[in-house]
């Protein structure tokens, strides 16, 4: 009970802190629909249909919700790092509380901020003419809580390797833009020259956006499927990829902050 | 189980081949004030870490409070309050916020928490400022709350390191109110370290570290009696004749340099006599104890302060910071 406390008050920081950070909030959400709007509108004509019924703004907005909960909750890993830096963290590391509670609380934290930034970007849905049903939305969120929990633990796990800000900044560059361009984010993956086709396969967070994408066009998404070792990829084996990749991710990150010098 | 408020037994904590802290042993009773006195890198920094369960020693026995810090960490922590040499606030948070975090962390019950936190606010000076963001605060302002947040679960020990650091004298003056008034209330046990050689007159004991050595360790009117005895010094209308009758009548030794001195045992007591008896016409004399910076320098053989200068980057600019506060 005193550590569910424990972590219910780390995530709970977070998320004042979060609040606090106006900017910070509208600066997360400001580019995913810049992007929607500005590609959608001026790319879409040019681009024509992805599928058939598929058109840009339909094939790229469940693949910007992806990257936007990618990115919002691997930079969680930041606060940690900053947390040092600005000497808050040992406040933390001394309190009588586990550091697995800790990591989880963080953890938690970072799902939760970028599932609200996730929620804002859907709730334009309408506006770009896309709709989605009570169901739909349900299975988006838990997809979305998959995809956060996991890449928030992985950004966590490397904050507790790498303790400057500037080496931690250069090192999620290296790995979140890869990460986001290689996960049918901006494309679909289907048709890709053999090497990159590896590579969008190894790569965690393709199975974190192609059932988002799965859910949110249905019957439609059938061009986007991947398939990996022979098989196509349904919704069902994405997440399971993705949850075992999330529970090693957790239990790592939870073990490297617990262990002291 | 003990009664010792701290106790560290051989004590080691090595970084690869650099041995930090080597074979430590003390005790500290409860509510004593003890100083815990190095030059930077003496290990006193890594002691610390240790007892609040940052580090884990290479061998030997640390507890708090009975509680040793390897296998009881929870209860070590629950039993420690800290404040570190540098700041450890959320600056984004408000000052109440900071508190209500750390009251939850350290499972304080609902009801005893806001007015603790107000209580320790209003001791600190900082109640009016309860809502202000933390990184809108001065210096002595955090350093404040930090110590009002130390002491908000009613710690048994509380470990201050450096408290008074960079901060001006009139912050200074009040922040040992705060100590000393505590460790009268409470019967906290308070373990310090600090660079102020007036600050760690007040400790009721002082352990000296040196390169993760304990080099002494005793009350600190006896650490000084221990460096030697009080040191008079005279001007006199004829520094050599005078000089020369010192040597004749107390069989002491006599230093030549601005003017003349020697030691005595009971310097207050062995001036009036000195005065009346002596041949040669005195035209100032002055009576100086030992200090804990004599101390300092002859078990270490460095100044305490002229450490600082030449460590790291960051300690430079604080005491510069300090000499410009001065």
């Amino acid at each position: 009970m005193k550590e569910l406390i424990g972590a219910y008050i780390i995530w709970y920081r977070d998320i004042l802190r979060f609040w606090h950070d106006k900017t910070r909030m509208i600066g997360a959400v400001t580019f995913p629909l810049l992007f929607l709007v500005v590609f959608g509108s001026g790319l879409s004509a040019r681009m024509g249909t992805f599928a058939p019924g598929v058109d840009f703004t339909r094939f790229m907005f469940p693949g910007v919700i992806g990257m936007t909960v990618l990115m919002t909750s691997f930079s969680a890993g930041v606060g940690v790092v900053w947390d040092r830096e600005f000497g808050f963290l040992k406040e933390v590391l001394v309190a009588p509380i586990s550091r697995v509670t800790v990591a989880l609380g963080k953890a938690l934290g970072s799902a939760t901020i970028a599932m609200v930034q996730g929620v804002v970007i859907l709730l334009f849905a309408p506006l770009l003419g896309i709709k989605l049903s009570a169901g739909t939305v349900l299975e988006l969120l838990a997809l979305m809580f998959l995809l956060a929990i996991s890449m928030g633990s992985m950004g966590i796990l490397l904050a507790t390797r790498i303790r400057s800000m500037e080496a931690f900044q250069a090192v999620m560059q290296m790995l979140l833009f890869p990460m986001v361009f290689l996960s049918g984010v901006f494309f679909a993956v289907a048709e890709l020259p053999g090497w990159m086709s590896l590579l969008v396969k190894v790569n965690p967070a393709t199975y974190g956006v192609t059932p988002l994408r799965q859910v949110m066009l249905g019957d439609m998404a059938g061009a986007f499927n991947i398939e990996v070792l022979g098989r196509v990829m349904s919704i069902w084996d994405s997440v399971s990829v993705m949850a075992v990749f999330g529970a090693a991710m957790i239990l790592l990150a939870m073990w490297s902050f617990g262990h002291q010098e | 189980m003990n009664n010792h408020a701290v106790q560290v037994e051989d004590l080691v904590k090595k970084f690869g081949n650099l041995v930090a802290v080597d074979k430590v042993s003390f005790s500290v009773s409860p509510g004593e004030v003890f100083g815990f006195l190095g030059p930077n890198g003496a290990g006193k920094t890594t002691t610390i870490n240790i007892l609040c369960t940052l580090l884990k020693p290479t061998s030997g026995q640390a507890s708090i409070g009975g509680y040793d810090v390897v296998r009881h960490q929870s209860q070590v922590r629950q039993s420690i309050g800290l404040v570190f040499q540098d700041p450890s606030l959320d600056e984004r948070l408000n000052a109440l916020q900071n508190l209500r975090f750390h009251a939850m962390v350290y499972h304080m019950p609902a009801r005893l928490r806001d007015e603790r936190i107000e209580q320790m606010l209003r001791m600190v000076e900082l109640w009016d400022k309860r809502d202000s963001e933390v990184r809108t605060f001065s210096g002595g302002m955090k350093r404040r709350l930090e110590l009002a947040r130390g002491l908000l679960h009613s710690p048994k020990v509380l470990f201050l390191d450096e408290p008074t650091l960079g901060l001006d004298p009139q912050t200074r003056k009040h922040i040992w109110e705060y100590i000393l008034g505590l460790r009268e209330r409470e019967g906290t046990t308070i373990f310090l370290t600090t660079h102020y050689m007036e600050e760690a007159d007040k400790a009721d004991r002082i352990a000296i570290i040196d390169q993760g050595r304990l080099v002494a360790m005793d009350k600190p009117e006896r650490l000084k009696a221990m460096v030697g005895r009080d040191i008079i010094s005279v001007k006199t209308a004829d520094d050599a004749r005078a000089a020369g009758e010192i040597v004749e009548r107390y069989q002491t030794n006599v230093r030549r340099d601005n003017g003349i001195s020697f030691e005595v045992s009971c310097g207050e007591e062995f001036l009036p006599g000195f005065i009346r008896d002596f041949g040669t016409r005195i035209l100032s004399i002055s009576l100086r104890h030992p200090s804990l910076e004599d101390v300092f320098l002859k078990l270490t053989g460095r100044e305490i302060r002229e450490e600082e200068v030449t460590d790291t980057f960051k300690a430079t600019i604080r005491q510069h910071g300090r000499r410009t506060r001065h």
